[in-house]
């Protein structure tokens, strides 16, 4: 049996369902933000996949960039979950909800 | 390949970039605020060359037509070159008494804006993510500004995991419509969705890019972000945010959906009816509920963007004229909104710092004791709400043109009579607030608060100046309008 692009499709719909069903039901913010990478990925492996089927390599080229947008969020994102565990020494997002209404 | 004129604004602002973190390095730290005023000088030399570019006229396309400037991109990122100098202005007191970093603020703001100018210009699915996330990302940190406030890291770290988790969404649409259509740029793909229109692939990459801007715009139901976000960040950060950051994802929703999708009207104009129809309803509602001045700004930046989707979401019903009319009426819209609001927020940074709180409440007498701040936020609320003659009713009168242009189209009717009904309710909290300011009885010992400072001044006149001028001569927005809607044409 050949694996065509279809599968590799596929695993990138399940990586995404993975991703997206982690940032809902986790409660800590490194783990939420770690499942928004594995969507970021799962959208990566489609670009590949597509890019690689198409014969053309600018889904391929798109993975470098959003490689280094996704290198420059966790920058972002480490940043502010440091900041956020330095004044509550936790990183669970429950424990923040001080804005409501 | 290299068109040296159609970029200059972009290198003007990166240099500008290099030269406010320089000037931050340099000065003491009593006069950081020279950064920030040469931030607001490259922003303005930013926005010469696009008034050469217009003078020259035509539209000029590189990358193999990945960056385009046509003459909606230069409207659009005058726009924004404008809103960026008006939020500096309304930033440079606010930060000073905040006592937190300055010069990297106005560097992370011009970061955003630069972003901003990217997106207008990007017709490729690449540019437009690398160009959004490049509004996004410093606005992350920007939300985040006061370290010390546990608030204000809430706000930061709900809108840093909301903003990723729309990257990732939107990225993924765009990874399915490439792999579909098997184009990246916009007018390539518009040329191949006539092949894939009715592949469910396709089909859901379109929605789950709507998604990813809905995310951006804060539309209902991805709008839950927003009020917390612009409560807990400081509050020159929240304009910026309210109209920054949500008009780049207007742009980008406009641009993508007329160019990339113009052949798949039929799937976008439903889901952004309902977009638009819930947006309106729910912002204005929870609106009337609040009691925190910048939620209820918040709350109504979210119908705003329901107002703005009205007659957008119609476009997929309609033909020729009314299809440009739709496009002209949302990015009128758009303008006249980025000034009221702008006006709106930076009458408040006063008036909290006069008072000294952000509560409602608080506020009873402020006619009393500060006419003139009681009088800007009774101009710019009246005309958030759309009545006449301040801008806000030619915003409110060219949606309502634009969405009844086909008078038999039942839906164009009926998201009409929504629109209409919401504009009623939205008076009520605006004028919940105007009658505390006017009506309310001064407490007996008056907040003792701080003059007001020249930059916030200035901003305030600027925006007051558009607001009525665009009041009472509509032709000085619509004439921005009128000059991009050729975006819209096939």
């Amino acid at each position: 049996m050949t694996v065509t692009a279809g599968w590799y499709l596929a695993l990138a719909a399940v990586l995404f369902v993975v991703g997206a069903s982690g940032l809902l039901l986790r409660r800590n913010a490194l783990v939420m933000f770690m499942s928004v990478e594995i969507m970021l990925n799962a959208a990566n492996l489609s670009f590949v996949a597509a890019g690689r089927q198409l014969g053309v390599l600018d889904g391929q080229a798109a993975v470098f960039f959003v490689m280094v947008v996704a290198a420059a969020e966790v920058v972002v994102g480490l940043a502010i979950i440091v900041t956020v565990f330095r004044r509550r020494a936790t990183a669970s997002v429950d424990d923040l909800a001080g804005l409501k209404g | 390949m290299f068109d040296y004129h159609a970029l200059l604004p972009e290198f003007i602002l990166g240099a500008t970039l290099l030269v406010v973190l320089g000037v931050d390095l340099l000065v003491a730290p009593r006069r950081r605020w020279l950064a920030g005023a040469a931030g607001i000088v490259g922003l303005l030399a930013a926005g010469v060359p696009l008034l050469t570019l217009a003078g020259v006229g035509g539209t000029r396309e590189m990358f193999a037509g990945s960056y385009v400037v046509d003459d909606f991109a230069l409207v659009v990122k005058g726009l924004f070159l404008v809103a960026g100098a008006i939020v500096l202005l309304a930033s440079m007191s606010y930060l000073r008494g905040d006592r937190y970093y300055e010069g990297e603020y106005y560097f992370l703001i011009l970061a955003s804006i630069a972003g901003a100018v990217v997106m207008a210009s990007a017709r490729d699915l690449i540019t437009m993510f690398i160009g959004l996330e490049l509004v996004s990302a410093p606005a992350f940190l920007l939300a985040g500004w006061r370290k010390g406030d546990l608030r204000s890291n809430e706000a930061s770290l709900k809108f840093f995991l909301i903003g990723v988790l729309s990257s990732a969404v939107l990225l993924f649409g765009m990874s399915l419509v490439y792999g579909t259509t098997g184009e990246s740029t916009f007018t390539r793909i518009a040329g191949a969705t006539a092949a894939v229109s009715g592949e469910s692939a396709f089909v859901l990459g379109v929605l789950f890019t709507l998604v990813g801007f809905g995310f951006k715009i804060a539309a209902v139901p991805f709008h839950f972000w927003a009020p917390d976000t612009y409560q807990g960040a400081p509050l020159p950060v929240a304009a910026y945010l309210s109209v920054g950051s949500k008009g780049a994802g207007v742009v980008g929703l406009l641009t993508i959906c007329y160019s990339a999708f113009a052949g798949a009207r039929d799937v976008w104009g439903p889901a952004l009816w309902v977009l638009a129809a819930l947006t309106m309803t729910v912002g204005n509602l929870t609106a009337l509920r609040q009691s925190n001045v910048v939620r209820l700004l918040g709350y109504s930046s979210v119908a705003h963007a329901g107002f703005i989707l009205v007659p957008f979401a119609m476009a997929a019903a309609f033909e020729g004229p009314a299809l440009e009319e739709a496009f002209f009426g949302s990015l009128t819209y758009l303008l006249v909104y980025a000034f009221m609001n702008l006006g709106a927020f930076a009458a408040v940074i006063a008036i909290a710092e006069r008072t000294g709180s952000r509560e409602i409440d608080d506020w009873a007498g402020l006619a009393r004791y500060s006419p003139t701040l009681a009088t800007l936020l009774g101009v710019f609320f009246f005309s958030l709400a759309g009545i006449p003659p301040l801008a806000g009713w030619f915003a409110k009168f060219v949606m309502f043109k634009a969405v009844l242009g086909d008078p038999g189209n039942a839906w164009g009717v009926s998201l009409a009579v929504i629109a209409a009904v919401n504009a009623v309710i939205a008076l009520f909290f605006y004028a919940r607030v105007l009658k505390a300011a006017f009506m309310d009885p001064a407490p007996e010992s008056l907040p003792e608060g701080a003059p007001l400072s020249r930059p916030l001044a200035a901003a305030l006149v600027i925006t007051l100046a558009v607001t009525l001028a665009a009041g009472f001569y509509p032709q000085l927005l619509a004439f921005f309008g009128e000059a991009a809607r050729g975006l819209a044409l096939p």
